[in-house]
This record gives C-alpha cells, sequence and structure tokens, in this order.
C-alpha cells in the first residue's frame, strides 16, 4: 500500500476484514505471511518492539472502543500511552505539548467542548470523533478502521467518514478502512478491496465495483439500488458538504437499506 | 389478521426443564423423602430444651437491662481494638488482594499465574475465619496481631475472587484499543482496566470494611482479639447485662457501617 492512499476493505461478514487489519497490528496474530510496515516485519517483532510499532498504527474501532468511565480528554490522551511511562501516565501528566495537541484534534473534530465529558455521556458520532482524535494523537503513519460507521445513521457516518478522510490527507496517512456500506466506500475512497471467504476478488477503483463484481464478493442479490447511489452521486457535487444537503442523506437512507436487504444473501 | 384470531389457537405450555417424567417425579418424591428420613435422624431432647428455655430467659431478662456502666472500660477497649484491627486488616487485605485480583482473572493473566492466585484464593476461602484465627493465634500468639492476619487474609480470597470475576466481565474492546495505542502492560490496566472495575472494587472494599468489624467479634472468641474476647468472658461470667450491652453495641457499629457503606457505594456508581 502506498502512502497516503486510503483503502476501503469489503467483503460480507465473516470474510476476514476485521482479522486482517487486526493482524496489521497484531491484536490477531497471524498464522502465517508477513506484513510490512515500511521497512518493519511486523510479523517478526518482539513484545516490545512490537509496543514500539504498534504506536505507529493508528486504529478506529466500529463501538468506538472508548474507555466510558474516563473523561473525553483522557481518552484522547490515551492515544499517546506508547511514548510516556507508566507513573505520568497513572497520575494523567502528560507532557504540555501532548495535551496542547490533544486540544487541538479535539477542535478539529469539533467536540472541544465535551473535553471533561464522560465518554459515554456522548452520542454516536461524538464518541467516534473522540475514537479518531485518539488515534491521531499517536502520531501514526497508517489508521487502521474498523467498521467506523457501523453503528452510526446514516448523515453522522457521512461526516465521520468525511472527517476521517479529510484528516488522513491533511496527515499524508494512508488507511484501511473496513466497512460494510459499499456506497460510502465508493462515495469516499480511491481503492477497493474486496475479500470474500479469507481472499482477496476485488482489487480496484470505485468505478471498477460493478454489479458482478459485487456479485462475487458478496453473492446473488439484486444491486440496483446500490448502485443508483453513485449516480445520484455524481449529480450532486461529492465534496459539499453533506450535513446540509437533505438529499443525499436521503438518498443515503435508502442505500443503506438496499444494503442491509441484501445481508441475509450474505450469511450462507 | 383476523384470519389468523378467527384459527383455533393450539394450547401451549412451557417445556419442563427435566424432559423424562420419570426423573423429574421421581426426583421431586426421592428429595421428599430424603428430608423425612433426615429430620426422622434428628432426635430432640426436650428436656434439654426447656432447660434451655430457662437460660435464654436470663439472657432476655439481661437484654431488658443492658449493663453498660460497671465494665465500661473493659467494652470500650474491646470495641476499639475490634475498630482498628477491621480498618488495619482491610487495608491490609484491599492492597494485596489487588495482585491476585489480576492474576486471577483468565482475560490477562497468563496460564500459570492463573492457577497460582486461583490457588491462593481458593485456599482463602475455603477456610472459615474461626479456623484461620485458630491458626494464626498458635503461630503468633493472643492478641490482635493474629486478628489482623486472619482478617487480612479472608479479604484476600474474598475480594481477589469477586475482583477477578468483574475483570474477566469487563468490555474487551476497550481493554484492546488501550493496547493498539502501543501502552504497556501496566498502562493497559491502568487504562483500560481499572476504570471498567473501579466502582466495583470500591463497593466490595468497603462491603468487605463491613464483614471484616463483624467478623472481628467472633474470631476474638478463640483469642484473636477485638471485642469477642470480652463477648465470651462476659457469658462465661453469667453476666448476661454486660453481654447485651456488648451485643447491642456492636449492632449498632455495624448498622452504622451498613449505613455508611450504602452511602459510599451510591456514590461512586
Amino acid at each position: 500500500m502506498p502512502a497516503g492512499q486510503v483503502m476501503a476493505l469489503i467483503g460480507p461478514s465473516g470474510a476476514g476484514k476485521s482479522t486482517l487489519i487486526r493482524c496489521v497490528n497484531r491484536l490477531v496474530e497471524p498464522t502465517k505471511g508477513t506484513i510490512q510496515l515500511k521497512e518493519l516485519e511486523l510479523t517478526r517483532l518482539s513484545k516490545r518492539q512490537l509496543r514500539i510499532a504498534r504506536r505507529r498504527i493508528g486504529m478506529i474501532f466500529q463501538e468506538f472502543a472508548l474507555v466510558d468511565r474516563l473523561s473525553v480528554m483522557e481518552n484522547v490522551l490515551s492515544g499517546q500511552l506508547g511514548y510516556v511511562g507508566f507513573w505520568p501516565s497513572w497520575f494523567r501528566r502528560f507532557p504540555a505539548p501532548v495535551v496542547n495537541r490533544a486540544f487541538e484534534l479535539l477542535e478539529r473534530v469539533g467536540i472541544a467542548d465535551q473535553m471533561d465529558k464522560r465518554a459515554d455521556q456522548l452520542s454516536g458520532g461524538q464518541r467516534q470523533r473522540v475514537g479518531i482524535a485518539r488515534a491521531l494523537l499517536q502520531d501514526p503513519e497508517i489508521l487502521l478502521v474498523d467498521e467506523p460507521t457501523a453503528s452510526l445513521d446514516p448523515k453522522t457516518s457521512r461526516s465521520v467518514m468525511r472527517i476521517l478522510i479529510e484528516l488522513a490527507d491533511e496527515h499524508g496517512l494512508a488507511a484501511i478502512i473496513n466497512i460494510h456500506d459499499v456506497a460510502l466506500a465508493k462515495q469516499f475512497v480511491e481503492r477497493i478491496v474486496g475479500l470474500r471467504d479469507g481472499l482477496v476478488v476485488f482489487d480496484g477503483t470505485p468505478d471498477e465495483l460493478t454489479e458482478e463484481v459485487l456479485t462475487e464478493i458478496y453473492g446473488e442479490e439484486d444491486w440496483s439500488l446500490t448502485k443508483k447511489r453513485p449516480k445520484e452521486g455524481d449529480e450532486h457535487d461529492e465534496d459539499d458538504d453533506d450535513e446540509h444537503d437533505a438529499e443525499a442523506v436521503a438518498a443515503a437512507a435508502r442505500t443503506d437499506r438496499a444494503v442491509t436487504r441484501g445481508a441475509p444473501a450474505e450469511r450462507p | 389478521m383476523s384470519t389468523a384470531t378467527d384459527r383455533i389457537k393450539p394450547v401451549w405450555r412451557p417445556k419442563p426443564s427435566i424432559r423424562n417424567p420419570l426423573l423429574r417425579y421421581g426426583l421431586v418424591i426421592g428429595t421428599i423423602g430424603y428430608l423425612y428420613l433426615a429430620f426422622a435422624t434428628i432426635d430432640v431432647n426436650w428436656g434439654r430444651v426447656v432447660q434451655g428455655m430457662e437460660r435464654a430467659q436470663f439472657l432476655f431478662a439481661g437484654f431488658l437491662r443492658p449493663d453498660f456502666v460497671s465494665r465500661w472500660q473493659f467494652i470500650q477497649s474491646g470495641i476499639l481494638e475490634s475498630i482498628t484491627m477491621t480498618i488495619v486488616a482491610t487495608v491490609l487485605g484491599v492492597a494485596l488482594s489487588i495482585p491476585f485480583a489480576f492474576g486471577a482473572a483468565r482475560n490477562i493473566a497468563p496460564l500459570p499465574v492463573y492457577l497460582f492466585c486461583r490457588a491462593v484464593i481458593a485456599v482463602s476461602r475455603s477456610l472459615q475465619e474461626i479456623v484461620i484465627a485458630i491458626i494464626f493465634v498458635v503461630m503468633v500468639g493472643f492478641g490482635p496481631l493474629a486478628g489482623v492476619l486472619t482478617l487480612a487474609f479472608a479479604s484476600i480470597g474474598f475480594l481477589g475472587k469477586l475482583l477477578a470475576e468483574d475483570i474477566e466481565d469487563i468490555d474487551p474492546r476497550q481493554l484492546e484499543a488501550i493496547r493498539s495505542t502501543g501502552g504497556s502492560w501496566f498502562q493497559s490496566m491502568s487504562f483500560g482496566v481499572v476504570p471498567q472495575i473501579m466502582p466495583r472494587f470500591v463497593g466490595l472494599s468497603v462491603y468487605r470494611l463491613d464483614i471484616n468489624f463483624r467478623e472481628s467479634a467472633v474470631i476474638g472468641i478463640v483469642g484473636a482479639g477485638g471485642i469477642g474476647g470480652a463477648l465470651n468472658t462476659s457469658i462465661a461470667r453469667y453476666e448476661f447485662g454486660i453481654t447485651a450491652a456488648i451485643i447491642l453495641v456492636i449492632v449498632a457499629l455495624v448498622y452504622a457501617g451498613e449505613y455508611a457503606s450504602g452511602v459510599i457505594r451510591a456514590k461512586v456508581q
């Protein structure tokens, strides 16, 4: 994967998307094969080296995986744990530049005012923004994003995806995004990889992701509604702020339903 | 819709949890039969019960006239000793139970550590406080030190087990997220686990303080210090007024402790 590229990983439930991205930072140990981050072969690292390598890999989770009982700020600062000693982190004495950077990131994702609230008091969209800020505070070289929008409504999904893509661009980060929502993937990323039963069955641009390819990835289903989405999308300017674009949201809602309806066909 | 309601509904009964009817009714009859036989073996000596009733009358008469005054020094020093023992033992027990709790949680401890910690907890839990107290009295002699060691050891088993179970029940995603930032094991614990178990930890510790105070009255009977010794002496001397006074003081303190622990536990939720 080249630096700065944002790639979406799609495929039916159980295809191995989550496992694949967890293999990158070895939350799951790969059984064979190698994974490299630049010159570093991640699969060969000792525990200690792995800890240091994990600092370079930011991760964003499906159910946000914030520590509920910690404040928003503490959650964001936990992104720096790999750089800070145990006692400073125990007493929450993080270096001033780090705290300043955490402020900036919270402002950037638009929730600086929620800083001292407990993480479980935030809404889904706000929580995912905290998750994004936490990952970015690590100063990573690559982002692993596991179903960032699966627990969010269509509108929030879009705004979260947009923030994610913008921030990846700003920091020149590569990102691997696991995503169920094909329409959303097509709208936001430059490269899509389709996974089925643990194997790559598609690798190309969003435009190359045709109905036939979707059938190959997910199995037989009527994809027409899903396909309509990019057409409508082309009529609108995609770079517009979707949050104020009621029509796009409505279209998105329709698409989401279509994707969900396809779900039973994925299972067998 | 109307056709569905018009149809005759089949009778539905919940499925019995034991499917074999022979086994099902056999178990019921067996249990009743065993209870009958068991009760039949209890030999009640009614003569002694009547005598006991008379002695109980003296005791309850004592409760009508509890004597706080004539041996107040004695009661006071016993109570203070019990309170001191309780606090020292709880602090010690809580501190020692933390490493055992983490070690005994299968989701974070490696297998050998897990087995060792579970074994220690099992020993602590399998021995009743009185038994532990007797052992410590033999080891370190009569007095509050034996009591403190007893209560601290018993606290390790209690807190270690319940806390370990709470650690096993944490949301693993929060811990996974902290691990993925490159934090060390201790940092993962302090950010990923501790916040999740904190309310239960405080609640259990306060509850254990409560239990330790009650136990401190009991273990005094075998010579491990505290108010229990005074209680035992007063009964042996048939000074039921003083016995009553001691019991009333214990009840009052347990109530106070219960109330305080309730308030604290409500606060940390």
